[in-house]
């Protein structure tokens, strides 16, 4: 028997009882759009989190001073002193990996110009810092490595800086504001960023050459990172390796000590963040997948009822020189058919619910054609699992008691 | 020599009830050739049903041998059996079994859907040509369950020619109609008779086997009788004696009333 006769067959027996059809899809159809609404909803706020980490920098990798132990007293991170400028120096030496190394140095303290003051942070790098922090210049230009040999006291400001300081009707560029009693001259405007991972306001900062810095604000010889990025994302972690070794060989450490830095990437920062997400995302997952298995058997139980009540059809068909696996063909068929008319209902309404809910409730959502492959599949599968029971009952039927039926 | 299309010699078929061991045919010999219209009686439990199961490859004797249409069917395996109800037989049965909600030409169609070899356009036209047949050319469209019981036994019969089958085997074909339809169904067979259709009929109403051409009569499992019809009844008379009847008892109830 043609499949397409047999395609024919089944839909006009899901026409001819079609609210209870309906009925039965509905359970898909919610088990569907669901597993699709709910991937959307966990695969968009992971790949937000993954863009908001990306915004910090450049395939970024940090070093930072690890915490030392003194005479069996464990010391905190800023009190370990152990990165130097010489280490800069020595990384962009020998690791051919990264593309990018500054020194990164900082202090708090208050921004005063004219009669207005904002609390906010300054912080020094190098000429290539802005690079691997990903911050661009809206306004002005970037400090030059001349203004870094001779610690010159000029700066570039975050927005919120900007916004807090200067009125509307200032430029900022050429004016001198005072960080901590020294003055500095504005040469730049750093581009919007916005809020990081963690809820930090990029924009609230003040950059200036890390000399000025260290000279006037910290007064310290060490740093408080180092900064870098990888020459790819792909090297992310060979160089973080690679640095390592040239870290222990510039601070001579021997075999049997422990590090006393270390290195944080931009990579290690998305799997921490992205397991959570990724975890949040099977949970939502696994319930929705419930639905639909629930919904399956919901096809399973109609097509036990249709094939008991159409018994006297199978047997006519067996009568008339239908063999058992035309039956057995027939009913399989037409709970596939339910369920995948009901899978790709279901994918509208899917697709449907995760647009309403990006809209209404400004929740970042992403669909990928995997999680609609992926469910689509599965109701498939559902059609094939729940019909075969029912299906095989009605084929194994004998035709005499089936005409005899009452 | 005549055509035999259907041989059966010592048949023989036992059920198994329960730890008992019930026969149901004992030693059947039957010859039924082309053309013939036979009418298979006997009360309940005789082994007419039995024996119309076999006939019609839907159940297979104990012991015994079958021939149909020179082929020994015996030997044949469920989906073997499945082909040949398919191209040498035609049933009708008691309740029409017609599918519901569905048209008079999609059940029609029905047989042929399971033969691979018949287009979609041979199957449209045979069924047409079916419907047609049986006084239903009007009608092909209708829903079964628009359809009256005579009507729908008229659909059910064009289902069992649509194959072409070798014979018809009905089974009291007439048993849920009232007189009047009862004999016109009769009517149709008598037609398709003369037109050279074997028929084999199950019936249990002595009026109705008289229409038929050959009666033979089963009891406890035996052919008892086999009897040439040499007078057949023929159905447009007891129609018009029908509706004589009918006439005279209007009368009648006139009269009453009046």
């Amino acid at each position: 028997m043609k499949i397409l006769t047999l395609l024919k067959i089944a839909m006009v027996a899901i026409k001819r009882n079609k609210t209870r059809s309906v009925l039965t899809m509905l359970g898909i159809i919610i088990g569907v759009a669901s597993v699709i609404a709910m991937l959307a909803i966990g695969e968009g706020s992971n790949a937000s989190i993954k863009s908001q980490i990306a915004t910090m920098g450049t395939n970024l990798i940090n070093v930072m001073p690890a915490s030392k132990n003194r005479g069996g007293v464990q010391q905190g991170r800023e009190m370990s002193q152990t990165l130097v400028v010489a280490d800069v120096d020595f990384l962009r030496e020998n690791s051919e990996l990264i593309s990018a190394v500054s020194p990164e140095v900082g202090g708090s303290g208050q921004v005063i110009f004219g009669s207005n003051n904002w609390p906010t942070q300054i912080f020094g790098g190098n000429e290539d810092y802005t690079y691997i922090k990903k911050y661009d210049v809206a306004n002005g230009r970037i400090f030059s490595s001349q203004d870094i040999k001779s610690a010159r006291k000029v700066c570039l400001l975050g927005q919120t800086v900007v916004d807090n300081v200067f009125g509307e009707d200032i430029d900022p560029i050429g004016q001198t504001i005072r960080f901590e009693k020294i003055p500095f001259t504005v040469i730049g405007i750093l581009k919007e960023k916005g809020e990081n991972t963690f809820g930090q306001d990029q924009d609230d900062i003040i950059l200036a050459p890390y000399t000025t810095v260290m000279k006037r604000i910290t007064r310290q010889t060490h740093l408080r990172a180092i900064v870098m990025s990888a020459s790819s994302e792909d090297l992310i972690d060979e160089a973080s390796s690679q640095i390592e070794a040239v870290m222990r060989l510039s601070h001579k450490l021997k075999d049997s000590e422990d590090n006393d830095f270390e290195i944080r990437t931009q990579a290690e920062l998305i799997s921490t963040f992205g397991s959570i997400s990724e975890m949040m995302l099977v949970l939502l997952g696994s319930i929705a997948a419930i639905s639909l298995v629930v919904g399956g058997i919901g096809i399973m139980n109609i097509m036990y009822v249709s094939v008991t009540e159409r018994t006297r059809e199978i047997g006519l068909r067996l009568a008339v020189g239908g063999k058992g696996k035309d039956i057995l063909m027939q009913f399989l068929l037409e709970a596939i058919l339910l369920s995948t008319i009901g899978g790709l209902v279901g994918v509208a309404i899917g697709i449907f619910t995760s647009n309403t809910v990006e809209n209404i409730m400004a929740w970042p959502v992403l669909i990928t054609p995997d999680s609609i492959l992926l469910s689509f599949l599965f109701c498939t599968f559902i059609g094939v699992f729940f019909g075969w029971y029912p299906a095989r009952k009605a084929a194994a039927l004998d035709p005499i008691d089936a005409l005899r039926h009452e | 020599m005549e055509n035999k299309i259907i041989e059966i010699q010592n048949l023989q078929k036992n059920y198994r009830v329960g730890t008992e061991i019930v026969s149901a045919l004992r030693g059947v010999n039957l010859t039924i050739n082309a053309g013939e219209f036979v009418a298979i009686m006997g009360a309940s439990g005789s082994g007419k049903s039995t024996l119309l199961n076999i006939l019609g490859c839907l159940d297979k004797p104990t012991a015994g041998d079958y021939w149909l249409d020179g082929k020994n069917v015996n030997v044949l395996k469920k989906d073997q059996l499945a082909d040949i109800r398919n191209t040498k037989i035609g049933f009708v049965f008691q309740s029409y079994n017609l599918l519901p909600r569905t048209t008079a030409l999609e059940n029609v169609e029905l047989p042929l859907l399971y033969n691979p070899k018949i287009s979609i356009k041979m199957r449209r036209e045979k069924a047409e040509h079916a419907l047609e047949a049986v006084g239903l050319a009007d009608r092909m469209k209708h829903l079964s369950n628009q359809m009256s019981g005579g009507q729908q036994q008229r659909v059910a019969i064009a289902r069992s020619l649509v194959n072409d089958p070798v014979i018809v085997l009905a089974d009291e074909a007439t048993g849920n109609l009232d007189t009047k339809t009862s004999y016109e169904i009769m009517a149709l067979f008598q037609e398709l008779n003369d037109k050279g259709i074997t028929i084999g009929f199950v019936t249990h109403e002595p009026d109705i086997a008289a229409f038929t051409n050959r009666n033979i009569v089963f009891r406890d499992g035996r052919l008892i009788k086999d009897i040439q019809m040499n007078k057949i009844t023929n159905v447009v008379d007891a129609l018009d004696q029908l509706k004589d009847e009918d006439t005279l008892l209007d009368e009648f109830v006139n009269v009453c009333v009046a």
